[in-house]
């Protein structure tokens, strides 16, 4: 099933795409997106204790299951303010 | 000089929401008239503005760009929102973030708080702030003399309770 991944700031710079289109086994969960991407961009390795992750714009935990679809956001640590 | 005060104070307009991402300036009053006056049941309105400083750990900054995920960061908002209503029951809240290119001296976010007394006022405005950088998925790049960077600040988790009684204790101190 596919996926639509969301990358924000240093992420997105390093990705160098602010947004990608992954496919994924069944059952596969935010985690293993996060490890595939990890995998292809080996800079997001350092954030791997410090991102925060979002399905279809409500955050979500890293064993979140995903589904045929879903928008999955990756956020390195917030600056706003 | 001569101001015309009705050609240049911004009014309150219905498409103008309580919380919001922005890339137009960030008006305080508009805020505050957003609130209402609960006829006249209110007693404070505190405010606070968060500005673009022209220099962070030792660099001079020349601007900055913010950036939001949007959807996520109105969720956020609301729900700042309603923990204020759990803590300071009757305080109401309005806040607005700007995104895009910021000049030195420029406002990146507004918050407004009316309530009873001023008292809750005063705290839940500076926890409102102090959430908005726990857990906001909003993120800025700092441009300074000589290059730039992404500022990190906190890992945003909205139900880490350590996060949240920070961000009470920092309120009520």
């Amino acid at each position: 099933m596919r996926v639509t991944v969301r990358l924000f700031a240093r992420l997105r710079d390093i990705a160098g795409a602010a947004e990608l289109t992954r496919d994924i086994a069944q059952g596969a969960t935010i985690g293993s997106v996060w490890r595939q991407l990890a995998g292809e961009y080996p800079e997001l390795g350092r954030y791997e204790r410090s991102i925060s992750s979002a399905v279809n714009a409500d955050y979500a935990r890293m064993d979140q299951v995903l589904s045929e679809g879903d928008e999955v956001a990756f956020l390195p640590p917030v600056s706003g303010g | 000089m001569t101001r015309c005060p009705d050609a240049q104070t911004p009014r309150y307009t219905e498409d103008m929401p309580l919380l919001a991402i922005r890339s137009a300036p960030l008006e305080l009053n508009a805020l505050i008239a957003g609130l209402g006056d609960r006829g006249g049941a209110d007693g404070a309105v505190v405010t606070f503005l968060g500005l673009v400083r022209n220099h962070n750990a030792g660099r001079r900054v020349q601007y900055l760009e913010y950036e939001a995920f949007e959807p996520l960061a109105l969720k956020t908002f609301a729900r700042i929102a309603g923990e204020l209503q759990e803590r300071w029951p009757g305080a109401r809240l309005a806040l607005h973030h700007r995104i895009g290119r910021l000049e030195v001296g420029e406002a990146s976010v507004a918050i407004a708080v009316a309530s009873a007394h001023r008292a809750e006022a005063y705290a839940a405005c500076r926890y409102v702030i102090e959430r908005v950088k726990q857990i906001a998925p909003i993120w800025k790049r700092e441009f300074f003399e000589g290059g730039d960077v992404w500022i990190e600040g906190a890992t945003a988790d909205p139900d880490d309770t350590r996060a949240r009684a920070e961000a009470e204790r920092a309120a009520c101190a």
